[in-house]
């Protein structure tokens, strides 16, 4: 079910050994060392019969591609100023190909009760490189597929953001990721640990930005952790070029009583996949999963949303919406797990899907595996057009088709947007996202 | 009504046991173990076959032994390694061995032993209403209203029959739906075959009573292999019921039918199933592993097929009966209940592939599970660029017994045109708590309530199946709900 | 002299819908400016058919007749040029609109039938300011105009949401189907408010109901009573309170008896 890795990789690989031997403690060598023969041997997982994990994505292309590991380069940051989405109140983190840049980012002298660190300046501090070793790689294992494994072995400028017990950080913290590369095509491998403690709360931004002019490939995994009564905002923005790759793999775990709020917006890259996993792992906690996916051209995007509710009490929503056009294709798998014991959960899932386009094609594939009885499970997926009684209804009212089209296509992704409560950030996913929609006509 | 007891009209409700497990004593002729060319020429022999009817099955064959280890994989089951050459493809009622013309052939104790089953098919007993083809182990054994039938010019007969009396239909529908090379259970069913029924209704012909096929699974370490075909054409419609049942045994026992469904323009087939196999006992030992494809295509403009399965029995259920939706306003349906107690396990569903324009399907599926059991819908709708105005619905609903059994739901939604309208809904719980008290405040006992519920559950099901087989579905799921609650 | 002129002319309107089932059978109706008529009838009787047709939903096939509005034959008018043209249906179970926010619903219809009769656009502060005084009359929470169309509306909310567009649009023809049906007495009270309020001279009403009690809110000119399609019945407010003790069956059998 794989495919052999190109050799750009081990190139790499080894490079980047050679050029931080001396300031990596061991553990996290070893890491990294059984991550890369993880992917020697299993290679990148490939389309084929009875993968049903990767039934409808086919890599090929993106596993024989060489992509080049670039560790330092040149760039001209202001470049990239009009493509980040920021605020003056937020807090403002800056990326080159995964690496923290810390002179145009602001990383000291923020709120009270939260630290990001570096993991290459965090080793030479016990506590906190203690704190990285006990939780990195501890819910994206190394073995889960080849792009964890390729990402976990170039572990190198992770981030870690640790949130105090008690602290409630209202600014949200921005994380932006630009790609780029004097080689092309080039990779880069995001990573970030996030840790909630006891009865905190974040608000948090990922965004993911490129230049449509390169190939590349972004490699992404992020680890968050919500200890009791803590609770995470989430939102994360896939805006890089046409021309790029981007697999991102997101592994959260929910301690008793903790609350995470997800909300995804896609609509760049040529493929893209988008790995969530959420851990019910406490009693009375919560997940809300909303997204949005806009595509067009002959992009690929693949949302792979899985909530696995392991203790009792816990509730989980999932809200998901595609508008599909010209030869684009979208792809959703979602499973929400119920394991023994787990009882009065409750859990709601839904991917609605709009297409616009004679040639688009959408794949919807939302699973429930129940182990328990005393649950409340539901989920739900539609995919084509609006309804005619709906469309009906508004020309009743003297608006025409053109019109009715244009708000119901509106209104659609807007379901998605209202999710978001920072008001900076919605006005420009107004912008990014409403004003691009395609005039269309729906059927009547 | 009496005697239209079909299924289950030796049922006690007090006991909970498989009613249908006894051994027939039937004197059989069996092939040795394992399968080969050697063995397939043995059966192809033994049924008289033309050679072009050989040389299918070793086309079958060779490709099975090519494809190697290609057992499907994906399904939510989970069964030891089958030994495919330690099952006995061929075994016969010794008595059988020239096909019997008429009813009055038929050897007596074959007529006692379908007695017993609640399957009479004595001229004066015989079923009202319906036609009745009994297949025993590898072989039909009789039919019923034979005459009728013909002078409507209705062909009922069994598939070793058809292939002799009927090969220019045979040669050009045989595969035409199922190919031979569809998957692993299928293959090996193409090659090893050994009987089934065959059904033609000639254009403009609505068939004037139900046909069934009932078959029994009887010799040990037999597999069974049966191979149906329907074809309807033009204008015309038949309504094909079929039953099943095998004794209780220690070991599993393979079942790998192949079933086709051939609708011309304007026709109309109705598939019904109660499937009774043997499902293990409460150890999760024995049980027939029931592997099965079932396929129907709707070839021509406003064509339907309608497949409605009852599924209470078998230790491991694996089917997908699919409806090709290829001429334009064609209609297909899905209607299922799935149950499964002790360690049953079935991974069960339909495929609706839209071809033509304004095609509509209907999927209504519930699925029970109790005991330690596990229960999978898996249900694919595609809607290829060409079926303008493709419409689905698709409702899955599951509900648990206990809290050690599993109900696990996956659809797979494919929709590749933008005037399609698809819908998928599904909801899994336990039976509802307030209900239960509404009926017990009723003065009506917790597994009575439970039944009562259950079945209400189903109802939307059961409705779909002929009168007679909508009651023995019904009670079939009460004997096999017994003792799940309390 | 207004009042003489017929606004709605149903002429032997025969309506099916797919595999041929025949709904209506041949309806004659006419509705003059400044009236109120009053459909009623059993269940099935093809009453709701009627009012959807009138409006334009797809999905009827009108076999026989037709449909003159204002003097114009709309019988295969588009439904958003009906709209314009003055005519209005609330519906019996309106749609819900998700992410469609009610606000800007609202002035998308009130503007396309500005535009429709030569009128300029609303500008958002006198839309604000109009949607401000209609809504009192409907008693509508400010809330739920912030929400989207209909969502998470309780029953009688969409009917008041399906009143307040009534007042907002001033159609010449209004429609009601079965807007009373399932309301608590204060609901009922102020979707009849919303309705006399909206009523007068220069327009007309069709009332589809099964109860008598909103009538008693209203002062019918003419109640019609559906039954298999055809206008069976006619008369004044009278006729409905003989329904409303009698039932419909003594009309059945006093046609039978006629014929």
């Amino acid at each position: 079910m794989t495919t052999s890795v190109p050799e750009q990789y081990i190139k790499d690989y080894k490079n980047l050994n050679s050029q931080i031997n001396q300031s990596e403690p061991n553990w996290l060598n070893d890491l990294r060392k059984k991550a890369f023969q993880n992917l020697s041997k299993n290679g990148f997982p490939t389309k084929r019969k009875g993968n049903e994990k990767w039934k409808y994505t086919n890599i090929s292309k993106l596993a024989k591609t060489s992509f080049s590991f670039e560790k330092e380069n040149i760039l001209q940051k202001s470049n990239y100023k009009n493509l980040i989405i920021s605020d003056d109140s937020w807090i403002n983190l800056t990326f080159i190909n995964g690496a923290l840049q810390t002179d145009i980012s602001k990383i000291k002298n923020f709120e009270k009760g939260i630290t990001v660190t570096k993991f290459s300046d965090a080793f030479g501090n016990p506590k906190i490189n203690q704190l990285i070793k006990d939780n990195l790689s501890k819910f994206s294992q190394i073995d889960e597929d080849g792009f964890t494994s390729l990402n976990t072995a170039f572990i190198n400028d992770g981030i870690l953001i640790n949130v105090d017990e008690n602290a409630k950080i209202l600014n949200p913290i921005n994380l932006s990721f630009i790609s780029h590369s004097t080689v092309t095509p080039n990779v880069s491998y995001p990573r970030i640990l996030i840790i909630a403690n006891k009865n905190s709360s974040l608000n948090i931004i990922e965004n993911y930005i490129g230049d449509s002019s390169i190939q590349s490939f972004t490699n992404s995994v992020s680890e968050i952790m919500l200890e009791d009564s803590s609770k995470i905002s989430h939102y994360r923005l896939l805006n890089e070029g046409q021309n790029t790759f981007h697999i991102e793999s997101s592994r959260v775990n929910l301690k008793s009583n903790s609350t995470f709020e997800s909300t995804s917006f896609s609509k760049s890259s040529k493929i893209s996949r988008y790995d969530l996993k959420v851990n019910i792992e406490g009693e009375n906690s919560y997940c809300n999963l909303n997204g949005l996916y806009l595509t067009s051209g002959t992009q690929h995007i693949d949302n792979y949303i899985n909530i696995d509710h392991i203790k009792p009490k816990g509730t989980s929503r999932l809200n998901y919406k595609g508008i599909l056009t010209e030869k684009s294709r979208a792809v959703f798998g979602g499973t929400v797990w119920v394991r023994e014991g787990a009882m009065k959960t409750d859990s709601i899932q839904s991917d609605k899907n709009l297409l616009l386009s004679d040639e688009a094609e959408v794949d919807s594939k939302p699973a429930l595996f129940i182990y328990a009885d005393d649950v409340q499970c539901a989920h739900g997926a539609t995919a084509g057009n609006i309804d005619a009684e709906t469309i009906f209804y508004m020309r009743s009212r003297g608006i025409d088709l053109e019109t009715a089209s244009k708000l119901l296509i509106n209104g659609f992704a807007n379901e998605i947007i209202d999710c978001v409560n920072i008001p900076g950030l919605k006005k420009e996913l107004e912008k990014l996202f409403l004003e691009s929609l395609p005039k269309y006509k729906l059927e009547f | 009504m009496a005697n239209q007891k079909i299924i289950s009209r030796n049922t006690k409700l007090e006991d909970n046991q498989y009613k249908w497990g006894f051994e027939l004593d039937i004197d059989s002729e069996t092939a040795p173990k394992g399968i080969n060319p050697e063995i397939i020429k043995f059966i192809s022999k033994k049924k008289k076959e033309p050679e072009w009817m050989y040389e299918w099955r070793m086309k079958a064959y060779n490709h099975w032994i090519k494809k190697g280890d290609s057992e499907p994989t994906w399904a939510n089951i989970k069964y030891p390694k089958i030994n495919y050459q330690d099952i006995i493809y061929y075994a016969a009622p010794k008595s059988n061995d020239s096909a019997p013309q008429s009813l009055d052939d038929v050897d007596p104790e074959l007529i006692t032993a379908f007695n017993k089953l609640g399957i009479p098919l004595e001229e004066q007993k015989k079923l009202t209403g319906v036609a009745v083809d009994a297949v025993l182990d590898s072989v039909s054994v009789a039919t019923t209203y034979k005459d009728m039938l013909k002078k409507a010019g209705v062909i009922f007969c069994s598939m070793s029959e058809a292939i002799q009396n009927h090969p220019e239909l045979v040669k050009k529908y045989l595969g035409s739906v199922v190919p031979y090379s569809d998957n692993f259970f299928a293959t090996l069913n193409s090659a090893a075959f050994t009987d089934g029924s065959f059904v033609y209704v000639p254009p403009k012909v609505r068939c004037p009573i139900e046909l069934m096929t009932y078959f029994r699974i009887n010799q040990e370490d037999s597999g069974q292999f049966e191979r149906t075909l329907i074809i309807a054409d033009e204008g015309s419609y038949v309504s094909y019921l079929e039953g099943c049942t095998a004794p209780m045994r220690k070991t599993s026992q393979l079942h790998a039918a192949v079933v086709e469904l051939v609708a011309l323009k304007d026709a109309e087939i109705k598939y019904s199933t109660l499937q009774n196999w043997y499902p293990g006992n409460k150890d999760g030992e024995g049980g027939v592993y029931n592997f099965v494809t079932k396929r129907g295509i709707c070839k021509g403009q406003n064509s339907k097929i309608s497949w409605t399965q009852v599924e209470t029995g078998s230790a491991i259920t694996w089917k997908y009966p699919s409806v090709i939706l290829q001429g334009d306003n064609s209609i297909g349906e899905f209607y299922s209940v799935a149950l499964v107690n002790n360690f049953q396990q079935a991974d069960t569903g339909t495929k609706m592939i839209h071809v033509g324009k304004n095609t509509k399907s209907t999927i209504i599926a519930k699925g029970i599970s109790a005991g330690k059991a596990q229960n999978t819908y898996r249900g694919q709708v595609k809607v290829l660029p060409t079926a303008k105005n493709a419409k689905n619905f698709t409702q899955c609903d599951s509900l648990l017994i206990g809290d050690k059994c599993g109900a696990h739901t996956i659809p797979y939604i494919e929709v590749n045109n933008p005037t399609a309208q698809m819908g998928h809904e599904a909801t899994t719980s336990k039976v509802n708590d307030d209900q239960l008290f509404y009926l017990q405040q009723r003065g009506i006992s917790l597994e009575e309530a439970n039944y009562m519920i259950i079945n209400g559950f189903c109802r939307g099901i059961f409705k779909e199946l002929p009168f007679e087989f909508a009651m023995e579905a019904s009670q079939l799921l009460k004997v096999s709900l017994e003792g799940t609650v309390g | 002299m207004i009042k003489e002129k017929s606004l709605l002319e149903i002429k032997n309107l025969h309506v099916s819908v797919d595999d041929d089932i025949k709904i209506l059978n041949g309806i004659n109706l006419t509705i003059k400016l400044g009236e109120i008529h009053v459909i009623m009838g059993p269940n099935g009787s093809g009453k709701s058919t009627l009012a959807n047709v009138l409006s334009g939903r797809p999905g009827y096939n009108i076999d026989k007749g037709e449909i003159i509005f204002k003097g114009e034959d709309i019988t295969s008018q588009d439904p958003e040029i009906r709209a314009r043209n003055g005519m209005f249906l609330a519906f019996q179970y309106p749609m819900e609109l998700p992410g469609v926010r009610t606000w800007q619903f609202l002035k998308s219809s009130v503007d396309a039938i500005r535009l429709h009769n030569e009128l300029p656009e609303l500008k958002i502060k006198e839309f604000d300011k109009l949607l401000e005084e209609k809504k009192e009359i409907v008693e509508m929470n400010s809330e739920l105009l912030k929400r989207s169309v209909n969502e998470g509306f309780s029953g009688g909310e969409k009917k008041r949401n399906e009143i307040l567009q009534l007042s907002l649009l001033n159609p010449t023809f209004a429609m009601l189907d079965e807007t009373d049906s399932g309301l608590d007495i204060d609901a009922l009270q102020i979707v009849a408010k919303g309705v006399k309020n909206y009523h007068n001279n220069n327009n007309s009403v069709m009332l589809v109901t099964h109860y008598q009690r909103i009538l008693n809110h209203l002062s019918p000119d003419y109640i019609h009573v559906l039954m298999d399609g055809k206008i069976v019945k006619s008369g004044d407010k009278s006729l409905s309170l003989e329904l409303e003790s009698k039932g419909y069956e003594w009309i059945r059998e006093s046609i039978l008896k006629q014929s």
